[in-house]
């Protein structure tokens, strides 16, 4: 790679919002690590969903955008909710105890570890990059984000996945009900 | 312009905007004058009695749970609604093989569906009776001991 | 006229950032200048229905001739808002503080956010520019989205209240609010794939063909069809159930729950509540309208297609462009009428028991809507196949599996509900000894 080569590209208006929603949603992944309440955290998490929407939105996958608020922010964080409420954490119990403890010692080298491989996948496509560019909502052909794209795609090559998701689906109600049951005694 | 997300992004600020103004200001504009009794919550009257923050009735938590796999259900239906009458797959013959195809997948995929809608309803998951909400007879008498922690 | 036709036109190339901003702008000052005026017909509507005058002085300026101007009362709630914004705000010892303070802000933001992709005039000429506030494909979808998001300004005030009745009204709102969104979703289904797109002008526009495919000069509202009127009926019942609107009111059910979620509440914080409550009811309305009554068409007629073959400047062009230039108001007169529709609800239904609701949702609505679903499909597959006497045969079939199927469900369900029935019968005519209520024992 000739690093004289390489292009600086023009800022654009939708590189500045993409810029402050990229900072919005950094911004409420720390605090959904750094609240000490499990719902401040909840509630971190929601606007993070909630910006990583319209992130997709600034790259015209509008599909991709709407299924994260309908089934992250308005289904799967409410059950996150109900499940913090039910089990009622007090904000002492969640304080650290003093005592020596390796799990900390632990999840160093294995975040940092997780962070690399993230990093890498990241990294990975601008091996060959010569000119960059910034996502442009308006220069990007009009539907390879709509429904009706997702829809044709879905329905010619990944038939036997729709299916199995189905299923899965199917499976997974049964279970949420068997998790809920009555323990009776013996 | 056909994709252009900047407005909704200002609808978005100016909502947030507006509905962050609306509780600062009544909170800035109302007098002060704090007293212990009405400071207490309130419980018609009554000396509130323990704290509210208790253990809920497990029934909201399955709820939520089936909300979402039937969310889910859901959203895997918008993409083929939007292409079924007319998949724009280039020739008509193209079109009524995709229709039929697509057709008979959903078919199966709500076929799947009813199935697990029918067990939640069968078993009476979403019964706010207690007697009869998810009766251990029906779901085949799943037998085991109480762990310890749990009310006998 | 002309000339604003043309100054949009060159905002809309020179400067579309402006224009962005005026078309937000066209959609929140009318919700943020007509909720209170809502809260006035709501008072009105409601005493003249229960016999009695309502709020009708406020307002009413005496001058010194002894002339009087009249308003009715339609200050009446402004002068309640700024008694709200002065009054003081409490905030009990005991509360989740930041909780407290932003779950109203949050119950509010999906009345403003949600109308992002409604159109309130036809999707070309001026209006194309102007409405909706984002031209997308997913319309239907973001609308959805965006009002589920009510789930959050419901249970988290609940919450943070740390009171008994704010729990159990937001745990009920909860519960309440995700049940019927998923018949809701399902309810649209059918109308989605009718119209072959997500976006609600597009919506709108095939509901401006013939009505049937087959009679002239009529639009096709999906009102009128068979499919269309089963998803109306369930999305306006769950329309009302997603608003907390009586008979579905029982998160604020105030003979059980004192004011259920907003109990702690005071001052303006209180009233955000019943703002967002308010401009929600409003623009279901129109989102009622724009997806089964025709939108911003003012009568199903296709006053276009019969003009065309008019002569000279009839009365048929006339109206053609009468339906044009009326399109917002023919908008907000259908979202008014979904306001009435509310009020007249709440004046004549009694409160519907929680068990009663939840089964509503589940065991009704939901399975109605998937049928609906799946014989519209048929429907329209049977057609393309056999053509239209393969279609009658088609959905007759389907319609007998449907039957055939919620039957099953029913015969499946009823053992459920009867235990209840007969316990509160057993309790009535005190055969027996009340059964000692069990405790809730769940794991």
């Amino acid at each position: 790679m000739d690093l004289n080569q390489l292009q600086l590209p023009a800022i654009t208006p939708n590189m500045v919002i993409i810029g402050l929603l990229g900072m919005i949603a950094v911004v409420t992944a720390i605090g959904v690590v750094a609240f000490n309440n499990p719902i401040r955290s909840m509630l971190s998490l929601v606007a993070n969903f909630f910006t990583l929407a319209f992130i997709y939105f600034s790259m015209g996958a509008d599909m991709m955008g709407i299924t994260q608020i309908v089934v992250y922010t308005g289904a799967i964080m409410v059950l996150f909710l109900f499940v913090i409420m039910l089990l009622n954490l007090s904000t002492d119990s969640l304080v650290a105890t003093k005592k020596f403890d390796i799990k900390p010692l632990l999840a160093l080298p294995v975040g940092l570890g997780v962070f690399a491989l993230i990093l890498s996948q990241i990294l990975m496509p601008f091996k060959d990059v010569v000119k960059t560019s910034a996502p442009d909502a308006t220069a990007t052909a009009v539907g390879w984000g709509s429904p009706q794209a997702i829809g044709r795609t879905l329905f010619t090559g990944y038939v036997w996945p729709f299916e199995v998701i189905s299923l899965l689906l199917m499976v997974g109600i049964v279970g949420a009900i068997l998790l809920a049951r009555r323990r009776v005694e013996v | 312009m056909a994709n252009d997300f900047t407005p909704i992004l200002i609808l978005v600020g100016l909502a947030a905007i507006i509905c962050g103004a609306m509780v600062t200001l009544s909170w800035v504009l109302g007098p002060k004058k704090v007293t212990p009794y009405k400071s207490s919550p309130y419980e018609c009257g009554v000396t509130p009695s323990g704290s509210a923050r208790e253990r809920f009735p497990i029934k909201f938590y399955l709820v939520a749970m089936l909300f979402i796999l039937f969310d889910i259900e859901v959203v895997f239906l918008w993409s083929w609604l939007t292409v079924f009458v007319d998949p724009k797959m280039g020739s008509a013959a193209a079109d009524l093989n995709f229709q039929v195809f697509s057709f008979v997948a959903i078919m199966v995929y709500m076929l799947l569906w009813i199935i697990g809608d029918w067990y939640v309803l069968k078993i009476d998951a979403i019964n706010w009776d207690e007697e009869a909400a998810l009766d251990a007879a029906k779901l085949g008498t799943v037998l085991e001991p109480l762990a310890e922690g749990d009310a006998a | 006229m002309k000339d604003i036709g043309q100054g949009i036109e060159w905002l809309s190339v020179n400067q579309p950032m402006t224009l962005a901003a005026i078309r937000v702008l066209l959609m929140v000052l009318p919700i943020l200048v007509i909720v209170p005026g809502l809260i006035w017909y709501e008072r009105r509507l409601l005493s003249w229905m229960q016999d009695r005058v309502g709020p009708n002085r406020t307002g009413t300026i005496t001058l010194k001739n002894g002339k009087k101007i009249r308003t009715f009362g339609l200050l009446q709630p402004i002068a309640d808002g700024v008694k709200l914004f002065f009054k003081e705000d409490i905030t009990p010892a005991t509360v989740d503080r930041v909780l407290y303070f932003i779950s109203p802000a949050i119950a509010l933001f999906p009345a403003f956010a949600v109308a992002g992709t409604l159109p309130w005039g036809p999707g070309y000429g001026t209006y194309g520019h102007l409405t909706p506030v984002w031209g997308s494909e997913i319309g239907v979808l973001y609308m959805l989205a965006i009002s589920s998001l009510g789930v959050y300004g419901v249970v988290l005030s609940g919450y943070a209240s740390n009171n008994k009745y704010s729990l159990m009204g937001g745990l009920r709102g909860a519960a309440q609010l995700i049940s019927y969104e998923l018949a809701m979703a399902m309810s649209l289904a059918s109308i989605i794939l009718v119209s072959g797109s997500l976006k609600l002008t597009e919506v709108v526009k095939a509901q401006e063909g013939q009505l049937w495919g087959v009679v002239p000069g009529i639009q096709n509202w999906f009102i009128f069809t068979p499919f269309g009127f089963l998803s109306a009926v369930i999305f306006l019942i769950c329309m009302v159930a997603e608003t907390n609107r009586a008979p579905f009111d029982l998160p604020e059910a105030e003979n059980e729950i004192i004011a259920g979620y907003h109990t702690e509440f005071s001052s303006m914080k209180f009233a955000v509540f019943f703002m967002g409550e308010y401009a929600m009811m409003f623009i279901f309305g129109g989102i009622f309208g724009v997806v089964f009554l025709g939108g911003y068409n003012m009568l199903p007629i296709q006053w276009a297609e019969l003009a065309a073959n008019a002569p000279g400047y009839s009365f048929l062009h006339f109206m053609r462009d009468l339906n044009y230039w009326m399109a917002p108001l023919t908008f907000l007169g259908k979202c008014a009428a979904g306001m009435t529709f509310y009020i007249w609800l709440r004046a004549t239904l009694p409160r519907l028991r929680y068990d009663q609701l939840m089964a509503l949702g589940w065991k009704f609505l939901l399975p109605a809507a998937v049928a609906n679903f799946i014989v519209s499909a048929s429907w329209i597959m049977a057609q393309k196949l056999w053509g239209w006497q393969g279609a009658v045969g088609a959905s007759i079939g389907a319609v007998l599996i449907a039957i055939g199927l919620y039957s099953a469900i029913r015969k499946a369900m009823n053992k459920g509900t009867t235990a209840m029935e007969k316990r509160s019968v057993e309790l009535s005519e005190g055969t027996e000894t009340i059964p000692s209520i069990r405790a809730v024992e769940l794991v």
